[in-house]
């Protein structure tokens, strides 16, 4: 028997029977804390906490399902309680053929840049709105894509209350006319003459116009005593995109209508917004980059009561730079659902290899900057940013330089000297106004406004083929001494040791120097060692993490201070 | 007849164990953007019959930046030896995925370059953080695989696709 199944499965894979295939990954982090009176830190009760997930997906052709086990009894401080559970939150079944795809279950996917929907997971910031329902995509030619969505969306360990329903529509004209004219025959023009044969090719066309369009609408039942709040609410996107080599262009457009909710405080104003990017990359290595975003009362949610990162709908991309050093995002900006405006941009160039500035290597170069403003409106009490009333009106491009919630300039210059050194240096020039941004005050006494400079030196020491020591210093330089969180002026520094390219031994300081009280400059020392073989990494570390406010998804919350060691095991097979 | 029915169904599985094998499996299917707009289905990824590299990476990631420079020294070199083509897979999301193509232009990379925007391709892949890389083989099996980027770790990747181009097994 076994030696017959053996010959069949041979004789399968001659004719290309699909495979099956069975994979998946997880991940484990478990800490233990204790108290640190120093630093602020008081677990509580729950010492030992953890967050795990792990994926198992079954793919056979052109059918795969799959699903997702998570436990967190309770989650690691500084993320929701809300997750504290254990079970299958994802679970899913899908099938494509040709021209059709279908999803049953739990999916993500976004419309367009998904100012109306974007179902969206960032396991590390335990940021998960899948929806589970109904996945249809359809794709009739090339360049068509008609997508049909239903279902209601992840709630914790639960699914939200009300129902989203959504259809999008893409046309790329390039692409389909393309496929027409490489087969042959011809859409915008006629067949002059019956011989198709005959008449020439076309060439390509090189410009690339994409056309989107999609409208989302949200149930939830209203049975408010008070307000006569909308049961359905519709939100409706237009976007088109046109590329050529190095040149991009991108805008959406969006409106929702009213939609009352505690984030917007019950306001019965319409949404509306726009998001444009445009690049250009030269092949001389010298590029840019800018974009404009407008939102007005953005935020859409599956639940009106819904608060942090649950049940949001959309998504609204912020255009501020997503810094990757600790120091330079230490009072991060987050998009402000409820109104902002603003623009940004960046130019990079690369000096090529052999020339004065650039060097045995090249040297890139990096400037950008960006800055970002609340609406100009009436008929919200100045002590109030994005508390809105029951309808205000807004004067739509009109800056207010009291408005201002945030800007940023920096250049980052990355430079390879030599076989043995290469570096990275970093500058920043940053304003927030946190009581308005990040506490929905205007009182500024407690929550000033903080004008930050910021330096950031990251030096690799390549001492033998496949050994290595770096080097990462940083300053938060601020004279803006009274913060609710941190205060006053911070250093970092940081020695990564790569024994070899398996190990990593990592040792890190913050300190908190420029604090004004004598008991606040404490020193949030780190350690850690990590082991990597293949897709498998096992982390251990110990030491202090600095409370702060933690950005995602377009909002913000307080992470407290912990001491903690820690243990991360991630993999996949 | 019923009889027949579950013959035919136990020979389905049991062909089906027997063509299982954990640790080499096809690119798993998943749309992903091209730079230029149009867009291509990850199970469409060939190089007539030379291996291919796959690399998981972001434009807000350090490692993965690193990883693909220390790669673009040898590119040229490792496509003479072996023939490999080099897919790199961004996983920005809206927020930064505009920068995918002027980084791309900056650092001078010549791999082809594809955006993972709803992260569809990442989760099929199995893929937990970046930069994650695969060695797919010249059946289209996916051989290797190594999660982040420690200086060295190209000399690795080389050795790696050296035995897949002889059709060897890579170890790690």
């Amino acid at each position: 028997m076994l030696l017959l199944g053996y010959g069949l499965g041979i004789s399968a894979q001659e004719k290309s029977v699909p495979q099956l295939a069975i994979t998946g990954n997880f991940q484990i982090d478990a800490a233990s804390y204790s108290k640190d009176t120093a630093i602020g830190a008081d677990p509580g009760s729950q010492l030992v906490r953890y967050n795990s997930f792990g994926n198992i997906n079954v793919n056979y052709g052109n059918f795969s399902t799959g699903v997702r086990f998570e436990s967190y009894q309770p989650p690691l401080l500084g993320y929701l309680p809300g997750y504290t559970g254990t079970g299958i939150p994802y679970k899913y079944a899908r099938y494509h053929h040709k021209d059709i795809d279908i999803t049953v279950g739990n999916f993500y996917d976004q419309f367009g840049s998904g100012m109306c929907f974007r179902s969206f997971e960032d396991r590390g910031l335990l940021y998960d709105n899948a929806m589970m329902g109904m996945r249809a995509i359809y794709t009739p030619r090339n360049g068509i894509t008609i997508k049909g969505i239903i279902g209601r969306q992840r709630t914790y360990f639960d699914l939200s209350p009300g129902v989203v329903k959504g259809v999008d529509g893409e046309v790329n004209f390039t692409e389909l006319i393309n496929t027409e004219r490489a087969s042959g025959r011809r859409i915008f023009s006629r067949q002059m003459n019956s011989n198709a044969g005959a008449s020439p090719p076309l060439a390509p066309l090189k410009t690339q116009v994409i056309i989107g369009g999609s409208f989302v609408s949200k149930y939830q039942a209203a049975n408010d005593p008070v307000l006569n709040l909308p049961a359905n609410v519709g939100c409706g996107a237009a976007r088109i995109n046109i590329i050529r080599g190095g040149f991009n262009f991108y805008t959406e457009g969006v409106y929702k209508i009213n939609d009352p909710s505690y984030q917007n405080n019950f306001s019965f104003k319409d949404g509306k917004g726009f998001y444009a990017s445009a690049s250009l990359a030269l092949d001389n290595g010298l590029t840019f980059m800018a974009t404009a975003k407008m939102i007005d009362n953005m935020s859409f949610r599956s639940d009106r009561n819904a608060t942090n990162t649950i049940d949001m709908i959309n998504y609204s991309p912020p255009i501020v730079k997503n810094h990757t050093y600790m120091m330079m995002a230490y009072i991060p900006y987050a998009s402000q659902l409820n109104g902002e405006q603003g623009v940004s941009g960046e130019i990079q160039y690369k000096f090529k290899k052999g020339t004065m500035l650039g060097g045995q290597y090249g040297t890139e170069i990096s400037l950008n900057g960006s800055i970002m403003y609340g609406l100009d409106t009436t008929g919200i009490p100045a002590s109030q940013n994005s508390v809105r009333q029951f309808n205000y009106s807004v004067n739509y491009f009109s800056i207010k330089s009291k408005n201002q919630f945030f800007h940023d300039y920096n250049i980052e210059i990355n430079k390879k000297i030599n076989k043995h050194f290469k570096f990275t240096l970093m500058y920043s020039m940053q304003y927030i106004n946190q009581a308005q941004v990040q506490y929905n005050t205007a009182d500024k006494a407690i929550h000033p406004d903080v004008y930050s400079n910021i330096l950031v030196s990251d030096i690799t020491w390549k001492y033998k083929p496949g050994k290595a020591i770096r080097f990462e210093n940083q300053a938060f330089l601020t004279k803006d001494t009274v913060n609710a969180f941190g205060i006053g002026s911070w250093a970092t520094g940081l020695v990564e040791w790569t024994p070899s390219s398996n190990w990593f031994v990592i040792a890190a300081d913050q300190y908190n120097y420029g604090n004004p009280g004598a008991s606040g400059r404490v020193h949030y020392y780190y350690g850690s060692i990590v082991h990597i073989s293949g897709p498998t990494r096992i982390t251990l570390s110990y030491g202090r993490q600095r409370q702060g406010i933690f950005c995602a998804g377009g909002v913000c919350r307080f992470v407290p201070s912990a001491n903690a060691f820690m243990i991360s095991i991630s993999s996949s097979f | 007849m019923n009889m027949k029915k579950s013959i035919f169904a136990l020979f389905l599985l049991v062909s089906a164990l027997f063509s299982f094998r954990p640790d080499e499996h096809k690119v798993p299917p998943a749309v992903l953007k091209k730079l230029d707009g149009t867009k291509i289905n990850s199970s469409d990824f060939q190089n007539n019959g030379k291996p291919m590299i796959i690399d998981f990476w972001a434009t807000w990631c350090k490692p993965c930046k690193k990883e693909l420079d220390a790669i673009a020294e040898y590119y040229e070199d490792w496509q003479k030896e072996t023939g490999v083509k080099l897919i790199a897979i961004s996983i920005d999301d809206v927020r930064t995925s505009g920068k995918v193509v002027t980084d791309v232009k900056v650092k001078g990379w010549t791999y082809e370059v594809y955006i993972d925007e709803n992260q569809d391709f990442k989760r099929a892949m199995n893929v937990n953080n970046v930069p994650h890389t695969f060695i797919v083989d010249s059946k289209g099996e996916i051989v290797w695989s190594h999660n982040s980027f420690a200086e060295g770790d190209e000399m690795k990747l080389h050795e790696a696709l050296l035995k897949v181009a002889k059709g060897e097994n890579p170890e790690h």
